[in-house]
């Protein structure tokens, strides 16, 4: 059940990741649409990190390419945005809650420039949204778990992007944090973003998404969810890994194979 | 008049190697550090060899070089031949090191360096060794130019380049995701940090280098949670440890900067002890997390 | 060369005495590096080592004298504390060890520099050869020192010993040995005890600035060549005596020279060597391997060529030119020649008036090739989803790859197929 689309945001041909010379993700091919959210569903160790990495080119790949608004990353890191897993960062840095959001302006000030008066206001916007204006002053060491989501969301609303790229916005956060950031996720795909989220919670991927990517590895499914949360692809995609493909992958990187002849 | 100037020459190390040691002990790299340190030693000498004099450009490019490079192969013994990554560093720069000491063994004669200097320079000689000018116009000491040349350019560097350095020590992923490079500005990076310790070499010596790039830092992190504040405070606290080293030294006639690293350990100590927020003894109930307001979010 | 003959020779008893010493000294850092290095700590070694200036500068101020058991008796007690003190500023407050390591090494350091520089400056007659605990000095092991440094020594390859097995596991999953009771904070008290001694008995020969090579290099060196922990151990250990003896050497012939950048220099070029030439693990090796693989793909590629010609034409009896072959499929043909020259030698083919044909071997590989591409392309589609017109690439690699017990696998698994997603026959 692989649905592709036309004119896609995002565009995945038969893409290889490999660690160490061992593929922890096959030949993913595939399109996501714009102006959706979509949920990429896995067990762990499935590869749904490294997937969204290697989209945003943090990752070397072994073979493939991907295009974002039909463009290599490169010309399109502007228009795109991320929010990393919580525990990536060390939140002992020294940084206030509006230092961190407004990084999320960097990326349009080249060197030389700071911040200017239009970038804090925006700064500023975007912690309103999350509602933690009242924090801007505070040290990120002093948040809880689910206020450094926030900010973190602050920060990669403040960018203004067109694809947002979130790895577990929903881990260990409270009832209330998850409640309020879907909505903020529904309101910016209201608002024609395309937003896609590394998701581990079966039960409520089927509300959250309109689009859903189930990952093992390799690509089980892709497509709207009402056509690709059944029991038979959960099955495939929770059902364990290939034998065959981690026997071949452990063999790679053995004898150091390159996973592509001209790559050697 | 010599107590001021070997003051501001420890003054001026202090400054460049307190901000620079900000970036590295919030990227855990202090060792990385240390190992650079070490390892320009034996660039140091062999630019002596050909040049032939202490304090030129030539020494702080050859030797800086030796620094950058150094780092490669930190990090080309880890990637390539896959050596543990602590592993890495402990070989890399031992060995350069004892390189750096042999040649200055063997070419005793030619060098004007000896084995004490590397441990912890001469910063008593810095007085010395004057800048006349044809003239006879007297500027002063010639390391106190260098040190000086140097510490403006770190300043520069980070002012210009604070929000990518700032951005890629706290976030690299992100910071890589909206286009910045990550593995440039760790070069840059460790290329301030190679020339700072060559510049410094000739008045701390090569070990002691580490302590101004750790210790104010260090006591600085456990006092606030700005970053801005967190440079300024470490300056002053490298400033004043070389203040205040001195006078120890001429107290207990012993090595100056050996001195000045036993202050900013004696800074570090009272800090970590008694700071107001973080201190192990003092420390105030930490802020808890307060409550958010849920509520309004529902 | 009279030196070298002089030296090895051993006829001087005080050779004899400063070879046995320094070989014991390194020999026994090596073996206690091996499990800090293992344990992933091993630049806290660094840290000791620079701590322990400072204790020996204050034994000796304390004690007026240069008795070996009481200057190692204070090089201890510092080397110990400057432990304590990493563990207790990286648990209790938000630094970060490396800093820490970083922290103490730098001013235990300089605290110890102070008070060397002090003592020297102080006109104490006595104080002379304080300073060879700087950089060492092998040859400077005569008498007394040598009796303790080598009891010390001995005591410590003996307690290795005894407790293999234990800081074995201490090393390699410290849960797992808690769980099974375990006294764990004993044990890493018995290591971080060895860390400490090892340093301070090596510091004679090696010195304080270098001895962190001492316990990192040679483990790190040892690594390379053996995935067994008693056989690297064993190496580690003569790895380190064999820069042990060079010190020894170099400190009889250059008695103005240090000691201790000598035998890092030794130990660290075995260890580059090792990074580089160890076999399997080595960089070199590695290299030759993906020679080999890419030597193995374009002998494979060769044949599969072969038989795909013969498959298409249905003759496998015809000779095919080079230039056949090249077009269909674009190898250099340099490249092209030279590997059908090595499948000639073979006897997967043979030459015929500057033409090419098949062996029975090589036709039998060849179609092992194309059988393996094709199960490959026909398991991505089924189990991967793949559309079929995105498999060849892949199936490109795997092909040179499967294993005859993997491909029976494929077999069961693919239901044994006939045809693959093109609708080629699988051979």
């Amino acid at each position: 059940m692989i649905v592709q689309v036309d004119n896609p945001v995002v565009e995945v041909h038969d893409l290889t990741v490999s660690y160490d010379r061992k593929p922890v993700l096959w030949d993913i091919d595939l399109t996501l649409p714009a102006g959706a959210l979509v949920g990429v569903i896995g067990p762990n160790g499935a590869g749904k990190s490294t997937l969204i990495k290697a989209m945003m080119d943090l990752l070397p790949t072994s073979s493939g390419y991907v295009r974002i608004f039909n463009e290599p990353i490169k010309q399109v890191h502007k228009r795109i945005s991320y929010v990393p897993q919580r525990e990536s960062v060390d939140w002992d840095f020294p940084a206030s809650v509006f230092d961190v959001v407004l990084m999320g302006r960097y990326g349009n000030l080249g060197l030389f420039r700071g911040p200017r008066k239009a970038d804090k206001d925006a700064a500023m916007e975007a912690l309103e949204k999350v509602n933690m204006q009242s924090f801007a002053n505070r040290q990120i060491s002093q948040l809880s778990g689910g206020q450094q989501q926030r900010v973190f969301l602050a920060r990669a609303l403040a960018q203004n992007a067109d694809v947002y790229f979130m790895d577990e916005p929903f881990a260990g956060v409270d009832i209330a944090t998850e409640t309020a950031i879907i909505e903020l996720l529904r309101q910016m795909r209201a608002q024609g973003k395309t937003v896609i989220v590394v998701h581990h919670d079966l039960q409520s991927a089927a509300d959250y998404f309109d689009w859903v990517v189930l990952l093992n590895m390799r690509l089980v499914a892709s497509g709207p969810t009402e056509k690709v949360l059944t029991q038979e692809l959960l099955e495939q995609t929770y059902g364990g890994k290939l034998t065959v493909l981690s026997k071949v992958g452990d063999l790679l990187r053995k004898q150091e194979f390159p996973a592509r002849e001209t790559k050697v | 008049m010599n107590a001021f100037w070997i003051i501001l020459t420890g003054s001026l190390v202090a400054t460049c190697c307190s901000l620079l040691g900000c970036y590295l002990i919030l990227r855990r790299m202090a060792m990385v550090g240390d190992a650079i340190s070490h390892a320009v030693l034996p660039g140091i000498v062999i630019a002596f060899l050909v040049t032939g004099s202490r304090d030129s450009m030539p020494m702080l490019i050859g030797a800086g070089l030796l620094g950058v490079i150094t780092t490669f192969l930190i990090e080309f013994f880890h990637r390539y031949a896959r050596v543990q990554a602590d592993a890495s560093i402990g070989v890399t720069f031992t060995w350069l090191f004892a390189i750096g000491i042999i040649l200055i063994s063997v070419f005793a004669g030619q060098v004007d360096l000896d084995q004490d200097c590397v441990l912890y320079g001469e910063i008593a000689y810095v007085p010395l060794d004057l800048w006349i000018t044809e003239g006879n116009l007297n500027y002063g000491p010639r390391t106190v130019w260098t040190l000086g040349f140097v510490t403006l350019l770190i300043i520069l560097f980070i002012t210009i380049g604070y929000k990518e350095l700032f951005l890629t020590t706290f976030d690299p992923a992100f910071a890589a995701a909206i286009g910045f490079s990550t593995s440039l500005w760790y070069y840059l990076l460790m290329t301030a940090v190679s020339l700072t310790t060559v510049a410094s070499f000739e008045s701390v010596g090569a070990i002691l280098v580490v302590a101004f790039l750790v210790a104010p830092p260090a006591t600085a992190y456990l006092l606030t949670d700005n970053f801005k504040v967190m440079l300024i405070l470490s300056v002053m606290l490298g400033i004043l440890a070389s203040a205040a080293g001195y006078f120890l030294a001429v107290w207990m006639d012993g090595s100056i900067a050996g001195a000045i690293a036993t202050v900013a350990g004696i800074e570090f100590t009272l800090v970590f002890l008694f700071s107001p927020t973080k201190g192990q003894l003092l420390r105030r109930r930490q802020v808890a997390p307060a409550r958010q307001p849920e509520e309004a979010l529902a | 060369m009279q030196q070298f003959w002089e030296f090895f020779s051993f006829a001087d008893a005080n050779i004899r005495y400063v070879t046995l010493g320094s070989v014991l000294l390194a020999g026994s850092s090596a073996v206690v590096g091996c499990f800090t290095l293992l344990r992933k700590r091993a630049l806290v070694g660094d840290a000791v080592a620079h701590s322990v200036l400072p204790g020996v500068c204050l034994a000796f101020i304390l004690s007026g004298t240069k008795n070996p058991l009481i200057l190692l008796l204070g090089a201890f007690i510092t080397g110990w504390i400057s432990l304590i003190v990493i563990d207790y500023i990286t648990s209790r407050s938000r630094i970060k060890e490396d800093t820490a390591i970083g922290l103490v090494l730098s001013v235990f350091f300089g605290i110890g520099i102070l008070l060397l520089t002090s003592i020297q400056h102080s006109g104490n007659a006595a104080q002379s050869g304080l300073d060879k605990f700087l950089f060492g000095k092998a040859a400077s092991l005569v008498g007394e020192d040598l009796i303790v440094f080598g009891i010390v020594a001995v005591l410590l390859l003996f307690t290795t010993i005894l407790f293999y097995k234990e800081l074995m596991l201490l090393c390699f999953d410290q849960a797992f040995a808690r769980t099974i009771g375990f006294p764990v904070r004993a044990l890493e008290l018995l290591l971080t005890t060895l860390t400490v001694l090892a340093v301070v008995v090596g510091i004679q020969a090696v010195g304080v600035v270098l001895m962190a090579a001492m316990l990192i290099t040679p483990a790190a060196a040892a690594r390379f060549w053996t995935e067994n922990l008693k056989v690297m151990l064993v190496l580690a250990a003569l790895m380190g005596a064999f820069s042990g003896i060079t010190g020894a050497f170099v400190s009889y012939t250059a008695p103005a020279m240090p000691t201790g950048p000598w035998i890092v220099l030794i130990i660290s070029m075995i260890a580059i060597l090792s990074f580089a030439f160890a076999p399997k693990r080595g960089w070199v090796a590695r290299l030759m391997r993906q020679r080999r693989n890419r030597a193995l793909i374009l002998e494979e590629n060769l044949l599969k060529l072969l038989f795909q010609l013969g498959e298409l034409k249905q003759d496998f009896e015809t000779s095919r030119s080079l230039s056949d072959l090249l077009e269909r499929r674009s190898i250099p043909k340099r490249q092209a020649i030279h590997g059908l020259k090595k499948l000639k030698q073979q006897g997967y083919v043979k030459k015929k008036k500057k033409r090419w044909i098949l062996t029975i071997e090589g036709e039998k590989r060849g179609r092992r090739v194309v059988r393996l591409h094709r199960l490959w392309e026909l398991y991505l589609t089924q189990y991967l989803h793949l559309a079929s017109d995105h498999v060849h690439e892949d199936a490109e690699t795997i092909e040179h790859i499967i294993t005859p017990e993997l491909e029976k696998r494929l077999m069961e698994e693919l239901n044994y197929p006939e045809l693959d997603p093109h609708s080629a026959r699988i051979p």
